[in-house]
């Protein structure tokens, strides 16, 4: 570790680093706005900017900027000389000659990086005496806020956008002290990574148009760490609250996992927590049809009768948390209980879990997938099934230009130098799929086939590797291509419903981890707790079928359906079956759903903002998500109302089991592969330096007031009996695990930018430790068989594939403000030739023979022919059957929609 | 021949300034250097001598030519292609010289690129031309295909392996594509936005691939040098630096122009002798001795010599040779604020201090041109010229050429700005922001 000297003091700073980052790290404050510790260094704002000393000799200096200074043995620089510090005050004048004065009204103030800079820098009287520029703003759709006039030109949100997250619609346009950023013509954002730039921009340029109707500022939150529900990456994710509704979520980092980013139906998708549709109390199904609210007591007493002596099945979710999944097995006994997948996902949910405990090969953390020289995808288009993993993937293909880098002796983050010197040479991506995906722009070769022939291929691929020269030419470029790389990934995953594709994509990794590769095999499902469903279940459960037959024949008098919308897991006819076998049925749910209206009794469950829980990540990441409120009205968390179940049906080992650590540590005591669970977070006596952790920023203000429009008694705070979080401003939040990390802020760094005060070294892991505990790791389940059979394509008829999208597939993500303006009508995707020679257009109309409702056509040239593509989750989609061979013709009387102007922002182009 | 000897430069430019064709330029000894170079003498020899001749660059910089090229990798030919391109995006205010070059005899030019290119094993050689130079940009199109049809460009020149391919590229009009970076990023489609450096072009330039960028002045001179020798190019200069150079000279002289001299030759030979001294009824005040972004020298520096270190000692640049004359009977101010407004228009945008401090300061000179002045604004021009004008302060040299002119102008001229405070108007006359200063 090189030694320098900053202001006559010695600091040991890591190798190969900029002394902007070594600063930060040592724990000075050197202020900044263009570096980003995930995008590196550009030098733009000049505010890092600091004094060089040739040696001992030099009293004069140069000024260089912190973030393009590599720190060398026995460097000596000033960081509080006048010199660098005046230097550093006259960026943030200038930076201020055209900002507006309007920090009061402004939604990013207190917690503005450029708020936190102008303090540090000492900048206070303006002398410019002209007038400012202005900028019209755009409207960007519906999650982020445009006001250009706060801009300060930094180009973070150009560089996040661009460089990083591979979106073209914004730029930066103009030149001069004019320079604009934003679209070409106002219209929706189209990366699915957008709303970052509300927490990458240093200032209020880009800020969260879901807060805007109902702002609150940062230092009024309360906020707990929570886990993305949106889909199995499990990113981590900081909720706040106010007034008892969920105002916004931000990014909580996980150096192992999300990192500084989030996709936004992650972002966004949580809005669902304040809906109307939300069930406030418990519900009982008259004699009329109608439902009669109850009380906490009533609906006890109720569910104990439906219950208690009872034959009863449970059908629980991959949405819901492993313990309260545990708890519905528990009351309904192993062989009563269904998973809760559709019929078709439940054996590959379970094979994904089965080969993931098996494969030779290491299952990726989302940082190792990063770092991934060679990767090939197979079937899934994981921008829609896993947002963060593609994102993750789009910096895999950057290795290759580190490696040149490295050549040059260019260091990482020397980030436009670097991709300058790369430009579109990129380690290997390799895409297998039906259709084009959003990867294609980095991906070395997109090969086009149907779920059965992208087995079949990976399994050539398999075959190539393993030097069997009989593979075809393709298979054995690809081969190539996996062997030449020092960690290689295979990512596939269970949107296709292909069971053979996973075989394959193991078979794949299991041949490249022979060799000195380190191999990684990262498996897609669909739900974030999809994984920790197929563990907890196991092979033997029954599926939805076997329930409907049991039903059938009159076996089942309660069912129990936790948190799950059946009507979305099976087609109607065959839910209404099942719904209709049974005598009495008992739905625990956040929403109204279809499957609440068939209910008998309804118990009003916490969201998952509302209560804690755990869910398995698709990398087998035990996470645990806190409360970030209590639920309002009737709402219980959902493990509350099965505890009341288990100890109404005398279930002993239940009876005095109350608390959340109860629940997780029998769970783990009864399922083995959960064993690590306990491990996601620390339990509730756990105490950071002997205090507990608050949710409220020591600036929270207003408390007594809050409520004061409805009764000037102040109620008592709630008080956590279930974890070490505090409803409360006491407390410490400094150094405490990742998992129990309520929010970024330290002295003087208001904005989230306060990160590296949480971290040991800048983009580095939490001082505190990674959240999440990884099931996986150390078992060694024996390989299974890999069968190299895959279905074939049915003859002259189309093939129909689900192919998910990121807004509208996933349930509550897409009842959520804003993400539901993006939710497509429901569509089927055709190829060219199939369009063709159907006589369909983009924009047109068609029916499915069999389904109700109609479709409107999108043509993707990609898609493989004999394959028609449909976004499952969309209203209209439910009885579209995955895989099916299905006729379709054009819809009569079907209105087109106006083409749009401009063609790069309509969909309608053919 | 007397006449080829002294200045090579221009040998092919003709009072009348019309354009010297293939047939022409060839029977005055053109593309005689490329036959006798290419397949007869080796690159390494090539540089040896451009190195020995000490050349350096005529875009304003004065680096040694050959010690830039010396940094190009000459051993990763099987790692992709190397770039050699031309700078002809000529907009440093005052300069008119490579316009003179490119339009009386581009075929001067590409015979330069082309042994450049042997020199560098360059693929692929690109004219990076300033847009409104329609004519040149015409000129050179037609010389490439004159050039191809001869064999002069394309595969196998001369039936060596030595194969380049010469596009011409004409610039989308911003100052800052002259600096050798931002033309880079501009010629890859990208905003042209300067690169910080290291790396240096020479070994990640052009798509990430070692390239050189070079002035067309400088370019213009390769194939004399290898055709006549490094000691040859030497005698041609009078004081340490080698060779002829191109000297301008704009403003209110008899005779304005742009005349090949030996490097070295004095200001004063320049202005009085070339440029014919200064219009009857106006007297030097100062002037500006390599474009807009040097600072100013006045009539006690006539004597200096026109090199790079003369002119550097002196506390100003050489810049690109060509001078602006400022007058008696111009506002200094009002001379400057149009240079600053200019500098600031085409600042790229990229970093703070050029892109809201040149602004600022075009506004503070406005104010005081127009009598609107107060004490207070010579320190806040002073406070920018610390800020603004050190190298490494910015991103790149834009702001601190920029403010070269400003920073001169206040040591020299300070009487003129606290005499537009003090009354309250602009002590020439001038009521309007440009001043008709030009």
């Amino acid at each position: 570790m090189p030694k320098i000297r900053i202001d006559d003091r010695e600091y040991d700073v890591p190798e190969g680093a900029n002394l902007l980052e070594s600063c930060l790290s040592a724990g000075l404050d050197l202020p900044y706005f263009c570096w980003h510790p995930a995008m590196g260094s550009v030098g733009a704002c000049r505010q890092c900017a600091v004094v060089q000393y040739q040696d001992e000799n030099d009293t004069r200096g140069r000024i260089v900027m912190g973030c393009m200074t590599p720190v060398t043995e026995g460097a000596i620089f000033s960081l509080s000389g006048d010199r660098a510090s005046g230097f550093r005050k006259a960026i943030v004048e200038s930076l201020m000659l055209n900002h507006p004065h309007d920090c009061a009204v402004c939604a990013e103030g207190g917690e503005c990086h450029l708020q936190d800079m102008t303090v540090m820098t000492g900048h206070r009287d303006r002398r410019y005496r002209g007038r400012k520029n202005t900028h019209r703003n755009q409207y960007l759709g519906p999650l982020v806020h445009h006001e250009m006039n706060r801009c300060i030109t930094c180009y973070r949100c150009t560089r996040y956008y661009r460089d990083y997250a591979g979106g073209t619609d914004l730029a930066a346009l103009a030149a001069h002290d004019h320079v604009y950023f934003g679209r070409h013509v106002e219209g929706t954002l189209e990366s699915e990574f957008a709303g970052n730039l509300v927490e990458v921009c240093p200032t209020g340029v880009f800020t969260d148009k879901t807060l805007v109707g109902h702002y609150t500022r940062k230092w009024d939150l309360q906020s707990a760490p929570s886990v993305c529900a949106g889909c199995a990456v499990g990113c981590n994710t900081l909720a706040g609250e106010r007034y008892g509704k969920l105002k916004r979520v931000h990014n909580r980092f996980n150096a192992a996992v999300n990192g500084y980013f989030l996709c936004d139906r992650g972002r966004y998708g949580s809005g669902y927590v304040n809906n109307a549709e939300r069930i406030p109390y418990p519900a009982e199904r008259a004699a009329d049809g109608r439902f009669n609210a109850l009380d906490t007591h009533a609906a006890e007493t109720l569910l104990a009768a439906k219950v208690a002596g009872k034959r009863i099945a449970g059908i629980g979710s991959p949405r819901s948390s492993v313990e309260a999944n545990f708890l519905l097995r528990a009351l309904v006994g192993e062989e009563n209980f269904c998973p809760g997948f559709s019929v078709q996902e439940q054996p590959l949910v379970h094979r994904a879990a089965e080969l993931l405990k098996s494969t030779s090969a290491r299952v990726p953390e989302l940082a190792e997938i990063e770092a991934a020289d060679a990767v090939l995808v197979l079937g899934d288009d994981v921008t829609h099934t896993a947002p963060r993993l593609a994102l993750a993937l789009r910096q895999s293909v950057r290795n290759k230009a580190f490696e040149l880098a490295a050549d040059l002796r260019l260091l990482p983050w020397q980030d436009a130098a670097i991709r300058n010197l790369a430009q579109d040479r990129r380690s290997p991506l390799v895409s297998v799929t039906p259709g084009s995906t959003r990867l294609d722009d980095v991906a070395e070769r997109c090969l086009h086939l149907a779920p059965g022939e992208i087995a079949d291929f990976a399994f050539q691929v398999a075959a190539a590797l393993r030097d069997d020269s009989a593979a075809n030419d393709d298979a054995k470029a690809v081969a190539a291509l996996l062997r030449g790389a020092k960690r290689p990934l295979v990512v596939a995953g269970t949107s296709l419903c292909e069971a053979a594709i996973l075989d394959a994509a193991a078979a794949v990794a299991a041949e490249l981890s022979q060799g000195e590769s380190s191999a990684m095999l990262s498996l897609v499902v669909a739900e974030a707790n999809s994984l920790g469903q197929a563990l907890l279940a196991g092979g033997e459960a029954p599926d939805l079928s076997v329930l409907t037959a049991r039903a059938e024949a009159g076996e089942i008098d309660t069912l129990i359906v936790l948190e799950n919308d059946l009507y979305r897991r099976a087609p109607a006819t065959e839910v209404d079956r099942l719904l209709d076998a049974v005598a009495d049925c008992v739905v625990l749910d956040a929403l109204e759903t279809a499957t609440c209206e068939r209910a008998d009794l309804v118990l009003p469950a916490a969201s998952v903002i509302e209560s804690e829980g755990t869910f398995v990540s698709m990398e087998g990441r035990a996470q645990r998500y806190f409360t970030v409120f209590p639920p309002g009205d009737g709402r219980r968390p959902a493990i509350n109302w099965l505890l009341g179940g288990l100890q109404a049906a005398g279930h002993e080992d239940f009876a005095d089991m109350a608390h959340v650590d109860e629940v997780v540590s029998a769970c783990a005591s009864a399922v083995p592969i959960l064993a690590g669970i306990v491990e996601a977070a620390p339990g509730h006596a756990y105490r950071s330096h002997g205090v507990r952790i608050p949710r409220q920023p020591h600036r929270y203000s207003g408390r007594t007031a809050m409520r004061a429009n409805v009764s000037v008694h102040e109620p008592r705070q709630p008080q956590d009996e279930e974890s070490a979080l505090a409803f409360s401003m006491e407390g410490l939040n400094r150094d405490e695990p990742g998992s129990l990390l309520p929010y970024v802020w330290s002295p003087g760094w208001n904005s989230n930018q306060s990160l590296h005060k949480f971290q040991a070294e800048v983009g580095g892991a939490l001082r505190g430790g990674t959240a999440g505990a990884r099931l996986l790791d150390g078992v060694s389940a024996p390989a299974i068989p890999v069968s190299e059979a895959s279905s074939s394509s049915p003859g002259d008829q189309l093939e129909l594939l689900p192919r998910p999208t990121i807004f509208g597939s996933d349930e509550l993500s897409a009842r959520s403000a804003g993400v539901r303006e993006l939710v497509p009508s429901p569509y089927l995707e055709f190829s060219a030739s199939d369009a063709a020679s159907l006589g369909l257009r983009a924009g047109d109309g068609v029916l499915v023979e069999g389904v109700a409702g109609a479709f409107e056509v999108r043509v993707d040239p990609a898609l493989r022919e004999g394959c028609v593509a449909f976004a499952p989750g969309l209203a209209g989609c439910g009885d579209l059957v995955p895989r099916c061979a299905v006729r379709v013709r054009a819809a009569p009387d079907w209105q087109r929609r106006d083409a749009a102007l401009i063609a790069s922002d309509g969909e309608g182009r053919d | 021949m007397t006449d080829e000897l002294t200045r090579p430069l221009t040998r092919n430019v003709h009072p009348d300034r019309r354009p010297t064709d293939m047939d022409a330029y060839e029977a005055n000894g053109g593309y005689r250097a490329l036959k006798d170079t290419l397949g007869k003498r080796s690159p390494a020899d090539c540089l040896q001598i451009i190195k020995d001749s000490n050349l350096r660059g005529r875009g304003g910089a004065g680096f040694p030519t050959g010690l830039k090229w010396s940094f190009v990798p000459m051993d990763d030919a099987a790692s992709g292609p190397k770039y050699l391109i031309c700078n002809a995006d000529e907009m440093e205010p005052g300069t008119f010289k490579d316009r003179l070059l490119l339009e009386c005899d581009p075929h001067q030019l590409i015979e330069g690129m082309i042994l450049s290119a042997y020199t560098l094993q360059a693929d692929v050689a690109y004219i990076f031309i300033r847009s409104e130079y329609l004519l040149a940009a015409r000129l050179l199109r037609e010389a490439i295909a004159a050039c191809h049809a001869r064999g002069y460009l394309g595969k196998d020149i001369l039936g060596t392996d030595f194969s380049l391919e010469m596009h011409v590229h004409a610039s989308a009009g911003r100052y800052i594509c002259g600096e050798e970076t931002a033309l880079i990023s501009s010629l890859e489609g990208k905003r042209a936005n300067p690169r910080a450096k290291p790396p240096f072009p020479q070994v990640s330039g052009l798509w990430g691939r070692p390239t050189i960028v070079n002035n067309v002045e400088t370019l213009c001179n390769i194939h004399h040098i290898l055709e006549r020798g490094a000691e040859w190019f030497q005698s041609l200069g009078i004081g340490e630096d080698a060779g002829t150079k191109l000297y301008g000279v704009s403003g209110r002289v008899k005779n304005p122009g742009c005349w090949e001299l030996p490097i070295g030759t004095t200001v004063r030979e320049i202005l009085e002798v070339h440029a014919g001294g200064m219009e009857d009824g106006y007297a030097l005040r100062g002037f500006l001795p390599g474009g807009g972004s040097t600072d100013f020298l006045t009539p006690e520096h006539l004597d200096l010599a026109m090199d790079y270190g003369t002119i550097g000692k002196a506390g100003s640049r050489m810049g690109t040779g060509t001078m602006i004359i400022l007058d008696d009977k111009t506002c200094p101010i009002g001379f400057i604020h149009n240079l600053t407004k200019f500098f600031a228009q085409e600042s790229c945008g990229f970093c703070t201090p050029c892109r809201d401090g040149l602004p600022w300061s075009a506004q503070v000179l406005e104010g005081l041109e127009l009598g609107d002045g107060r004490p207070e604004d010579l320190d806040t021009l002073a406070y920018q010229i610390d800020y603004i004008g050190a190298i490494g302060n910015t991103h790149c040299a834009l702001a601190p050429g920029a403010m070269e002119p400003v920073q001169s102008a206040l040591k020299y001229f300070r009487e003129d700005f606290e005499a537009h405070i003090a009354q309250g108007r602009c002590t020439y006359g001038h009521d309007h922001a440009d001043g008709g200063a030009h």
